[in-house]
């Protein structure tokens, strides 16, 4: 009843994964660990691109939690055309298959490269930059669960600042991932002027659905980065990943914006701010910011990265 | 027709009459000029239907042509040296998902140190990255291989690299007799890939194998390279007929019979060897020396090397390569090949970065090969120096 | 061609693998009530009702308010709505005006002339019903839909009781009143006015059953010395003198003290407003806080101008002066006791509004009826008397005096009637476990304010009309939150990692438990707390 909601049944403002009809890109069977938000976010990113599409779509994997839980001899979760070729390499390989196809007189089938945050951010740069490069017809999706989940949880650099990881294990010297350290991907494909960029979150199902909607019918290279709540990585109960994303949406460390050509176009205000502590307490992997050895400065240093978001982004209101 | 031209233009060429569907490059000497060329013809409209990416790296050159190929249109890439192996991981990806992709190795030393021309250490690094790899001799066979390589590769399901010397031959002219469209047409039908990105008919391409099922992934695409050995030989034959002249196949020999002592080598350098057994032969009035040139490395064809060198009594392996610590590379496969026969192998590691190879070096080393293996053309000074310092400063 | 073995594999393959083998926990659809019904003294379905309005169906929804109560319009207007205090969206944005939808559609029903269903359930027994107040009206509406025979007897001349003699008007017009006892007269219930039962015995002869609905329509006495020029009267008083004689309304002069500190308190001070008086003083002994009174009542009361004393009782009345004694209230504690000091005011009238009485002196000697010290009728937990087929309820027994309770003990007493003429136990409905507010998920309910409507008209009789527009209706249903029942927002379905919710074209979800890992997304976004996950 509320327009809030995925669905109603009166049938406004309904999402796509609301739908009995969805397509179910990524269907059930698959082995993502309870409460997964980056299988989430998968299945709502390609089920709204596949709707968009009129289901030409095929899509490019890199390595990593979502490849391995998605297709592993014999199952197969995947209801679209799909590949898996490397870790690094996705954004080429898709530039590849957007090449063929358009050889084909085939640009209605559109092309999605997708990965996670180290395959991305990391590894994938280059391929990454060079598809942005070419303006190759391409949507990039990437799953930013914010660590390397599916070797165990170790640093990339879309881990946030202070977070613990496998290889930033706070103790008496330090003090989880270094707030120096880190790369804001959005920032640098809208540095390369691409035709649409876009931040998203599985905290927010109908603006990812249409911002992928919206990237689906653009030509040219896309990206859309998607915060994914990873339970196991981040130590959270299986049941708050919806939860967790919200609340990194409301104290802004996670802001939703849209961006073509280079320039901001849109951002999704922030109604009621709550302070990045609400954020960070109930994760295991900041527990360290609240524990005995606390500094109260920490906090202070991760709540001027959400002001900063929200000044930035113009997360109060455009 | 044929044409005067530069070893990569005319490969260009050839590449262009396959009619390839994409076609990625990123630059790297001494495979440039093959990019360049086949640039310029789709640039010029001269090669129609085909999209060129000039992407950032290698491994996104290899990259994009994996995806081209999976989405089913015939892909092209070149590269070499420090290129194939910085596309590496992609590499082995790329025949572990059964995509026929073309590529041309020009062939280069790998630093460091730092070196542009020509040996085979590139080639080597990829020999178990389950690629076909063929060695052209010439520029005529560096364009026909080519023409043959897509018809293996597809038939096979496997990548194929075309392998031909840098410099030596990218960057030398000569003469190159380039059949007609209609003609290649004929010979290549248009792709038909064995599976495809299709919203049609979808379906999971590159699925994480379990160890229940890994070692048959492997053991059948092993098959599939033995397959190759027919297929190679047969497309040959095919091509011969069809467009009179001998290119392409497993092996071919050069005056093997009765001969007794056979020199074996890949690519460029037969050249050289052939001249050298030719005089040697004349001098001698008797065909004493043979030689056997190894133009499929992979899959190997120890069979047909087996039989081909089965009545000599000494096989001299002229290799651009070597395994550091351990010795030749291709005379080690020689040498199994050879197992139980009673033949003396002779390695000769030759023309490292580029080093000369004179008709008197081989000459002398075919005469009379001082040791088992040999560096031909060696600065023993400078080892001899070099190596002392290493002495006085090991500590252990 | 033959596809590659392993690497390439066929979609959807992986169905195969029922990771329901994983879980540990499983989330499971229930029903949980809702507060608003938990608290509804008369036992509605209001989630239901408002669900039904959301979509529009009017008729509906008062078919299913008339499922438990047949005075929606009554109760849209006389009902202390304790279902909106306990709302939850009280503690969001405001709780959801279910008082004012209920009246809404109340009138509509009226308006359209919406009659009840006919009920095909028959039997030849018969009840007897004391008294047309609105326990006893229920009682007998339910009776007449279980199919039995009843008669109700009423001692005044117009039906209704309290919701007549104890409701001014102006806050619920007599049209209103007289629709709804209509419809449950038409509805073939046999209804005898100035009929007093003088003895019971003589008529439980004729009856299978009897229900004493018989009120509390009795002024308490006070122990006030009592030497007036003034005008002193009882609330009851009053108010039955301007219903049976509505032409000659009583002249209070200007300036009225009312007594007490109840609803009947604030009635007769507003009715004294409209009267005419122009100082009316409500006195009472402890603080405002402590009012039984209802608080918009209080509140409405304030806003008309009415004076409130509190902290005084009335020790003594000497012509038109009032002495007033204040008190100490120790509000910790709750005892109460006179300071000592006094204060006088001056009263044209003195209105009493300190409580009712039952008349039950007809009660008397009958076997096995038992009156208590309060003179209240015992009654067991199936609201029956000592005395075998003889129940009562309402304000005549021990409980809660509202109109709304009496719709409650009318309704439940038809059923322990029902089940006592069967034979059978009275085994009341078992309750699910309460959706508080900690069950829901609140993100999903966009802020929307309560659409609300002041009550407070001119000071005569007439009443404000306040209903909601159809549109309006719907709007403010829409801003329940369906606390504790699946309202389809889909969120289940939608958030699912592992599309183990099925939802089938009707609608209807499902768990498949093939796949779910019971990771318990479901019951978390779920807004409405209707999934529990379960060991």
């Amino acid at each position: 009843m509320s327009s809030l909601t995925m669905g109603n049944r009166f049938g406004q403002n309904t999402s796509v994964q609301s739908s009995s009809n969805r397509p179910n890109t990524l269907t059930s069977g698959h082995r993502a660990c309870q409460g997964c938000g980056e299988g989430l976010a998968a299945r709502c990113a390609i089920d709204a691109a596949f709707t968009a599409a009129k289901g030409k779509i095929a899509v490019v994997n890199a390595t990593g939690c979502l490849e391995v839980v998605s297709c592993s001899f014999p199952d197969n979760s995947w209801n679209v055309p799909w590949i898996h070729s490397l870790f690094g390499n996705t954004a080429a390989v898709a530039s590849g298959v957007a090449a063929a196809f358009k050889n084909k007189g085939q640009t209605d089938v559109r092309v999605i490269a997708q990965g996670g945050d180290g395959g991305t951010t990391d590894i994938g740069m280059g391929c990454l930059s060079g598809m942005f490069d070419r303006n190759d017809d391409v949507l990039y999706i990437c799953y930013d669960n914010q660590a390397y989940m599916n070797t165990g949880v170790q640093r990339s650099s879309a881990t946030p600042a202070l977070a613990r990881t496998a290889t930033t294990m706070p103790n008496s010297q330090y003090n989880g991932s270094d707030p120096e350290t880190g790369k804001n991907v959005p920032d640098i494909a809208m540095a390369h002027g691409i035709p649409y960029v876009a931040v998203a979150s599985v905290g927010n199902i109908h603006d990812l659905e249409r911002k992928v909607a919206k990237a689906i019918n653009i030509r040219g290279a896309k990206y859309i980065q998607i915060h994914c709540p990873c339970p196991l990585g981040w130590g959270f109960p299986t049941a708050e990943t919806i939860r967790i994303a919200r609340l990194a949406l409301k104290s802004g460390m996670y802001p939703l914006f849209e961006a073509e050509n280079g320039v901001l176009v849109g951002s999704t205000p922030i109604e009621d701010q709550i302070p990045v502590e609400e954020y960070l307490r109930v994760q295991k992997r900041f527990a360290h910011l609240f524990g005995k050895n606390a500094m109260p400065e920490d906090i202070g240093i991760l709540q001027k990265i959400a002001n900063r978001n929200i000044e930035k982004y113009r997360l109060g209101g455009m | 027709m044929l044409y005067q031209l530069e070893g990569s233009q005319a490969v260009a060429r050839a590449i262009a009459l396959c009619r390839p569907e994409v076609v990625c490059a990123y630059p790297i000497t001494p495979q440039t000029h093959i990019v360049e060329g086949v640039g310029e013809l789709v640039r010029s409209g001269q090669l129609e239907n085909c999209q060129y990416l000039n992407v950032e790296s290698e491994m996104a050159a290899i990259s994009v042509a994996i995806g081209s190929e999976a989405a089913g249109v015939r892909s092209y890439t070149a590269t070499s040296s420090q290129g194939l192996l910085y596309m590496m991981e992609a590499v082995y990806n790329a025949s572990g998902l059964e995509l026929p992709i073309v590529m041309t190795l020009g062939n280069r030393a790998i630093g460091a140190p730092l070196n542009i021309w020509n040996d085979h250490t590139d080639a080597m690094s990829a020999r178990d990255a389950g690629w076909l790899m063929m060695f052209a001799e010439n520029n005529q066979e560096a364009a026909d291989l080519h023409i043959q390589a897509f018809k293996i590769a597809e038939t096979v399901k496997c990548p194929i690299m075309v392998c031909m010397d840098g410099f030596i031959l990218t960057h030398a002219y000569e003469k190159v007799d380039l059949p007609e469209q209609s003609e290649v047409d004929e010979f290549l039908p248009p792709y038909e890939p064995a599976f495809a990105l299709n919203p049609k008919n979808p379906c999971a391409i590159g699925a994480m194998v379990p160890t229940t099922e890994f070692m048959e992934v492997r053991y059948l695409a092993h098959l599939r390279q033995l397959e190759a050995k027919t297929v190679i030989e047969k497309v040959g034959r095919e091509f011969s007929a069809r467009f009179k002249r001998n290119s392409g196949g497993l092996i071919r020999t050069y005056h093997t019979e009765g001969a007794e002592t056979i020199i074996v080598a890949m690519g460029s350098v037969l050249g050289s060897i052939k001249d050298t057994v030719d005089d040697l032969n004349r001098a001698s009035g008797c065909n004493k020396y043979g030689v056997m040139s190894v133009v499929s490395y992979r899959p190997f064809p120890d069979e047909q090397i087996r039989e081909a060198l089965r009545n000599a009594k000494r096989v001299i392996v002229v290799e651009k390569a070597f395994a550091l610590g351990h010795g030749g590379i291709l005379s080690r496969e020689i040498e199994l090949a050879l197992k139980g026969l009673d033949i003396e192998i002779i390695t000769v590691i030759a023309g490292l970065g580029g080093r000369v190879i004179t008709k008197t070096m081989l000459s002398e080393v075919f005469q009379k090969p001082k040791d088992k293996l040999i560096f031909l053309g060696l600065r023993e000074d400078v080892i001899r120096q070099e190596y002392k310092t290493v002495l006085d400063e090991r500590r252990v | 061609m033959s596809k590659p073995f392993a690497t390439v594999v066929e979609p959807k393959t992986s169905l195969n693998n029922k990771t329901g083998s994983w879980r540990t926990v499983r989330p499971e659809y229930v029903h949980r009530l809702p507060p608003c019904n938990v608290t509804c003294p008369a036992g509605e379905n209001i989630q239901q009702w408002l669900s039904l309005a959301q979509e529009g169906k009017f008729f509906e929804a008062w078919q299913e308010m008339v499922k438990n109560n047949p005075f929606p319009a009554t109760m849209g207007r006389v009902c202390y709505h304790t279902c909106e205090k306990v709302c939850n969206r009280g503690q969001y944005d405001g709780s959801v005006n279910i008082n004012l939808i209920e009246r809404s559609i109340g009138d509509m029903a009226i308006a359209k002339g919406w009659s009840f269903e006919k009920s095909n359930a028959h039997s030849d027994k018969k009840v007897l019903i004391v008294g047309s107040g609105p326990s006893g009206l229920t009682a007998a509406y339910f009776l007449k839909k279980f199919g039995y025979n009843v008669d109700l007897f009423e001692s005044h001349k117009y039906l209704g009781g309290m919701m007549r003699y104890g409701v001014p008007k102006y806050r619920l017009p007599r049209h209103v009143l007289d629709a709804e006892i209509k419809r449950i007269q038409d509805s073939g219930v046999n209804i005898i006015c100035n009929k007093k039962v003088e003895n019971l015995k003589d008529e439980l002869v004729n009856y299978d059953a009897v229900y004493l609905a018989i009120g509390a329509s009795v002024a308490s006495s006070v122990n006030i010395d009592v030497e007036s020029k003034a005008i002193v009267m009882s609330a009851i008083d009053l108010f039955q003198k301007m219903e049976d004689d509505s032409n000659d309304l009583p002249n209070l002069g200007k300036s009225v003290v009312v007594y007490g500190g109840g609803n009947t308190a604030i009635d007769a001070a507003r009715t004294a407003l409209r009267l005419g008086a122009e100082d009316v003083k409500i006195v009472y002994r402890r603080t405002i806080n402590n009012m039984p009174a209802h608080e918009t009542e209080i509140q409405d009361a304030l806003s008309e101008g009415i004076e409130i004393l509190c902290l005084r009782t009335i020790s003594s009345i000497n012509g038109k002066k009032v002495i007033l004694d204040k008190m100490d209230y120790d509000e910790e504690n709750g005892i109460l006791s006179r300071s000592g000091k006094n204060e006088m005011i001056v009263a044209d009238s003195v209105i009493f509004a300190i409580g009712q009485a039952v008349e039950c002196s007809f009660l008397q000697g009958i076997e096995g009826i038992s009156v208590s010290e309060k003179g209240l009728i015992d009654v067991d937990n199936c609201m029956m008397t000592g005395l075998k087929g003889v129940f009562a309820g309402g304000d005549a027994i021990l409980g809660k005096r509202t109109v709304t309770h009496a719709i409650g003990y009318g309704k439940k007493a038809a059923k322990c009637i029902d089940a006592f003429l069967q034979g059978r136990d009275y085994v009341p409905n078992s309750k699910n476990e309460v959706a508080n507010f900690k069950k829901l998920n609140t993100e999903y309910y966009k802020k929307d304010e309560r659409k609300e409507v002041s009550r407070l008209g001119n000071l005569d009789f007439e009443e404000k009309d306040v209903s909601y527009s159809n549109n309006e209706i719907i709007q403010e249903a829409m801003r329940c939150f369906s606390c504790g029942n699946c309202f389809h927002c889909d969120n289940c379905y939608s958030y699912c990692p592992d599309n183990a919710i099925i939802k089938h074209e009707d609608g209807t979800l499902e768990i498949n438990y093939d796949y779910c890992k019971g990771c318990g997304i479901c019951a978390s976004e779920c807004p409405c707390g209707a999934i529990k996950m379960t060991v």
